[in-house]
């Protein structure tokens, strides 16, 4: 069975104009439609990469996932049983064994805690250990992610830098021992000395007591890196999904090729050929219905504009691509 | 592939480069001893993490330091003219934006909200040059051509463009006086991958259409090596490395580049592992003593931790500043196993 499973997973934020407009000038409410029709499965010990642009429905997936976002359709299943109908005993499992490192740590860290007191919170409001222990183990939590004890657990969230603010996210999270970490840009303020260590915390952890992720960033070589399976998402809609070094190595998808195709590379004698979209990203605001790529895509034709082609979870070690045309699309490897 | 360089070849020259700020915490030396060149028509490239003090050491060039901070160099000539010996006055009028322009690190938020975005690059070329009104725009929309910019998007405010879009304008501004050399600090942080590809192939096709030489400073050592004709690797306030692009990526000395490049994932390179380099950057608070990289270096000798080591040339054109650089072939064999890395503290 899987841990987490999403299905139809939607979410739409209203934007409501000013009450001017709403009144005398009679202007609907718009539809950003963050999220939409998500299908897709997590399976025990397994991590799922999720990449695309800014805006394209990434936190709000994850905030979801993790129970801090009603989701406007759809249903988010946990070990069988559908969250919105499920009793409060799942429901609070759920709430433990589901912990979320977000992106920008500042908001998440209470600023009148101290950062031994931060890390302690969730194992002391669960009680899951005695006091001495939950020291111990904040202590070693902090150790592990590169934040010296001695120096760091008096202090509060004002005096630590960005990275550093970041790193109390993760032990926060981590020290709870969840059975699903969701990590939302987790190593976007960390420089790349220090972003392999958390990455080798993070597996080092995997391997010893195993727990399933959804992690996502927009750095397509570290979910090459870190994830099993790789889902890209265009303005809310999920285009492609696969194994991390199928997708990565022969993406299906138009964007997927694109995406892949602007990574720069550390290596000086690599050229690489020039991606075939153009046009910039937009906001998904009442959108029609459709492929959301459809506008940028060189390939789209009717169909595409019609309808939306949904990914399908029965299978989900399979490769596959929300997408008409692949027919029609040149071969070209990486 | 190596030539011999004569000194008219130099758009810019650095010698012995000194950074201080004066802070509650004492004395913070951001930039120590840092010397290079710039040479016509090229892309220098300094990478180097948060805090090493890459933004410093171009502040300091142009003048841009703030008032805790003072700065000294043995040498600092742009062509044949000496940056520390000009007035203030001289330098604003005829070396900034005429001669040296920047692209800010937070060129995002450095458009004027309150003015049209045309207007702003219209003013810029009008507070250097005496043309007109008319002229200017004509120019200007010459320079959103050459950014990418639709020219009709002069007439738009700030807040109407996306990050990637004020990104370009101020591209725009920084060729508007075509300088002999553009300064870009992180030109491409926090742009999502579709845009920084765009912008890095914009700045490349501007660089083989125009004169000007280009430094480019980041913290992505993908963005670094694609972009580069020659690199500095910086770390701790000093250039640890530098060399032409292709030597440093295929033949690097020093340790920190060794280690700098396996803690960096490739997408090309799926499985291979990703070692960190355990410790945290010096807080550069007193003078340079040591090897910045001492603490967290795998192979120091006793002297890295009591004498700062200068640099040594290997060939033409690569430098090193490490006492076992002559080691260089053993290191790099032991840098690329995780245990070396773990056998530190
Ligand atoms: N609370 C909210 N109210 C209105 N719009 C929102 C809200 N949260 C997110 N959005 C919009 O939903 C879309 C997806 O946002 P987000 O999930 O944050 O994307 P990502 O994390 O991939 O950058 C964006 O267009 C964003 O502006
Ligand atoms: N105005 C300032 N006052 C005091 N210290 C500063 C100031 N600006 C930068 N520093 C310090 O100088 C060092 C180098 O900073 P910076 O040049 O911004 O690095 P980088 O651009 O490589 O991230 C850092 O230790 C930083 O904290
Ligand atoms: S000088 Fe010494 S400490 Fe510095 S990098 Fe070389 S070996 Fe390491
Ligand atoms: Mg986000
Ligand atoms: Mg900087």
């Amino acid at each position: 069975m899987a841990l987490i499973e999403l299905n139809q997973l939607t979410r739409h934020f209203e934007i409501r104009p000013g009450l001017v407009d709403r009144t005398v000038r009679g202007k609907p409410s718009r539809l950003i439609k963050a999220v939409e029709s998500l299908n897709i499965a997590v399976g025990e010990n397994e991590i799922l990469g999720i990449a695309g642009e800014s805006g394209c429905g990434k936190s709000t997936t994850c905030m979801m996932i993790a129970g801090l976002l009603p989701p406007t359709r759809g249903q988010i299943i946990y070990r069988g049983s559908d969250l919105a109908t499920a009793d409060a005993a799942v429901r609070k499992e759920h709430r433990r064994n589901v912990q979320m490192i977000f992106q920008d740590p500042y908001e998440s860290l209470n600023p009148r805690f101290r950062v031994a007191d931060i890390v302690a919170e969730g194992p002391r409001a669960l009680r899951l250990w005695d006091q001495k222990e939950i020291g111990d183990r904040v202590e070693s939590m902090l150790a592990g992610v590169g934040l010296n004890p001695g120096k760091y657990t008096e202090r509060f969230p004002h005096e630590l830098s960005g990275g550093e603010r970041q790193r109390v996210g993760i032990a926060s999270a981590l020290v709870m021992q969840p059975v699903m970490i969701i990590a939302d840009e987790p190593l976007s303020m960390l420089d790349v000395s220090i972003r392999a260590g958390i990455l080798d915390l993070f597996r080092e952890l995997q391997d010893q007591r195993g727990f399933s992720s959804v992690y996502v960033s927009h750095d397509l070589a570290i979910l090459g890196n870190v994830a099993d399976r790789l889902m890209v998402m265009y303005l809310g809609q999920a285009m492609e999904v696969g194994p991390v070094e199928q997708v990565i190595r022969s993406p299906k998808h138009p964007y997927t090729r694109a995406l892949i195709g602007a990574v720069a590379v550390p290596d000086p004698r690599v050229k690489r050929p020039v991606p075939k979209i153009s046009g910039d990203i937009s906001r998904p605001i009442d959108p029609p219905p459709g492929c959301r790529f459809a506008p940028r895509c060189p390939y789209a034709d009717d169909s595409c504009h019609d309808t939306f082609l949904e990914l399908d979870t029965s299978d989900p070690t399979r490769h596959q691509a929300a997408c008409h045309r692949l027919h029609v699309l040149p071969d070209e490897g990486l | 592939m190596t030539k011999v360089t004569t000194a008219d070849e130099f758009v810019l020259q650095v010698r012995g480069l000194g950074v201080r700020y004066q802070t509650s915490q004492g004395t913070v030396h951001a930039v120590s001893d840092v010397s290079f060149e710039v040479r016509k028509n090229e892309v220098f490239g300094i990478a180097g993490e948060s805090g090493c003090g890459k933004s410093t050491l171009i502040r300091a060039l142009l003048r841009l330091l703030p008032d805790n901070a003072d700065s000294a160099a043995e040498l600092a000539l742009y062509r044949d003219q000496d940056l520390y010996g000009l007035s203030d006055a001289d330098f604003r009028q005829n070396i900034l934006w005429q001669e040296i322009s920047l692209v800010p690190q937070s060129a995002m938020n450095s458009l004027n909200p309150v003015y049209r975005v045309g207007d702003q690059v219209v003013e810029a070329i009008r507070t250097h040059r005496r043309v007109s009104k008319a002229e200017a725009r004509g120019r200007v929309a010459e320079l959103f051509d050459v950014v990418g910019l639709q020219a009709d998007l002069m007439q738009s405010f700030p807040h109407e463009f996306s990050g990637g879009m004020r990104q370009r304008a101020m591209i725009a501004m920084s060729l508007a006086l075509d300088p002999g050399l553009i300064i870009m600090d992180e030109p491409t942080t926090g742009l999502d991958v579709l845009v920084q590809e765009r912008i890095l192939r914009r700045i490349r096709e501007i660089r083989s259409e125009i004169s000007s030489s280009i430094i480019l400073i980041t913290h992505d050592i993908a963005v670094i090596a694609e972009m580069s004709d020659r690199i500095a690797i910086m770390y701790g306030g000093q250039f640890m490395e530098q060399a032409n692009a292709i030597d440093l990526f295929e033949n690097p000395y020093h340790p920190y580049t060794l280690g700098l490049k396996n803690a960096f994932p490739s997408i090309r390179e799926l499985g291979s592992e990703l070692i960190s380099i355990p410790g945290s950057p010096p807080t550069l608070v007193g003078p340079v003593t040591n090897c910045p990289f001492q603490p967290r270096c795998p192979f120091h000798l006793d002297r890295c931790a009591s004498e700062n080591p200068l640099p040594i040339n290997f060939g033409e054109d690569h430098q090193v500043r490490c006492f076992r650089s002559e080691d260089a072939n053993q290191l790099r064999h032991l840098a690329a196993e995780k245990s070396t890395w773990r056998s530190l503290n």
